[in-house]
């Protein structure tokens, strides 16, 4: 059991947010094309970041609490998981601020009218 | 590099990138700021629990701090820590999530599955105002 602490931390995350997607309209998991194109640099270029740190020693894991999938170069399985999972998190806490307040983020159009806002007042 | 180093530096390209490369301007926006707050108090609890209990330990020569968690757990306060964790974690998650809300904006505002927005919310929120289009469905 204690293998899926990480894991834990990570459902945690992902429940935590993904009521959002429906009580705020947040349409992000509808969006998922865009959503994937979103996430994949995002892994990239952390996990090989993550993947220097572990050569250099910054930092390591205790391997009672992580699954035991391990990537070459000493990386968990459950690290390339946060990766995926705190840019959705991320997206879906912008996008309901966005439901919420009505405020623009930047993919609007200059001169449209969101939700009954002008854009351009931040 | 120390992680001091490269986290300060991953904040710098994350915002170079958010502002010239992809040109999206989210560190000049309200909404990236209030999204940023709520995530950063949710990244202290859950990363607090993931440093706290040694799932994650940082070397002390690597980190402000100097702190290395092999027989106990790292200060909960103080010597480069914030919630157990070294505050070049914020660093690093605020890089990790310019860039990931910095690719979000950018593929939007390049046509893909640009619309419809997000909102109006299903429950009420505290300080509502009412939308004018509420109860019109979807689009």
């Amino acid at each position: 059991m204690s293998h899926l602490a990480y894991v834990g931390v990570l459902a945690f995350i992902l429940i935590g947010t993904g009521w959002l997607e429906i009580a705020m309209r947040t349409r992000v998991y509808s969006k998922w094309r865009r959503l994937l194109l979103s996430i994949v640099p995002v892994v990239v270029v952390f996990s090989a970041w993550d993947l220097y740190a572990i050569a250099q020693g910054h930092w390591t894991f205790d391997w009672a609490h992580v699954t035991g999938v391990v990537f070459p170069g000493g990386l968990p399985l459950d690290e390339v998981l946060f990766f995926v999972i705190v840019p959705i998190a991320a997206i879906l806490t912008l996008e309901a601020v966005r439901s919420v307040k009505r405020w623009p983020i930047g993919d609007e159009p200059a001169d449209e009218i969101v939700n009954g806002r002008r854009i351009g007042d931040r | 590099m120390t992680y001091t180093q490269l986290a300060l530096a991953g904040v710098v390209v994350a915002v170079l990138v958010d502002l010239f490369a992809f040109r999206t301007a989210l560190v000049r926006r309200r909404a990236f700021w209030a999204a940023y707050a709520i995530i950063a108090f949710f990244q202290l609890v859950t990363n607090g629990i993931l440093t706290g209990f040694r799932i994650v330990r940082y070397d002390g020569a690597a980190i402000i701090g100097s702190f290395t968690p092999t027989s106990s757990p790292p200060p909960f306060m103080g010597d480069g820590r914030i919630a157990y964790a070294p505050i070049e974690d914020l660093l690093f998650g605020f890089a990790l999530v310019v860039l990931a809300l910095s690719l979000w904006v950018f593929w939007g505002r390049n046509g893909l599955q640009r619309t419809p927005y997000s909102g109006p919310p299903r429950i009420p929120y505290p300080g509502a105002t009412q939308d004018p289009r509420s109860g019109s469905g979807g689009e």
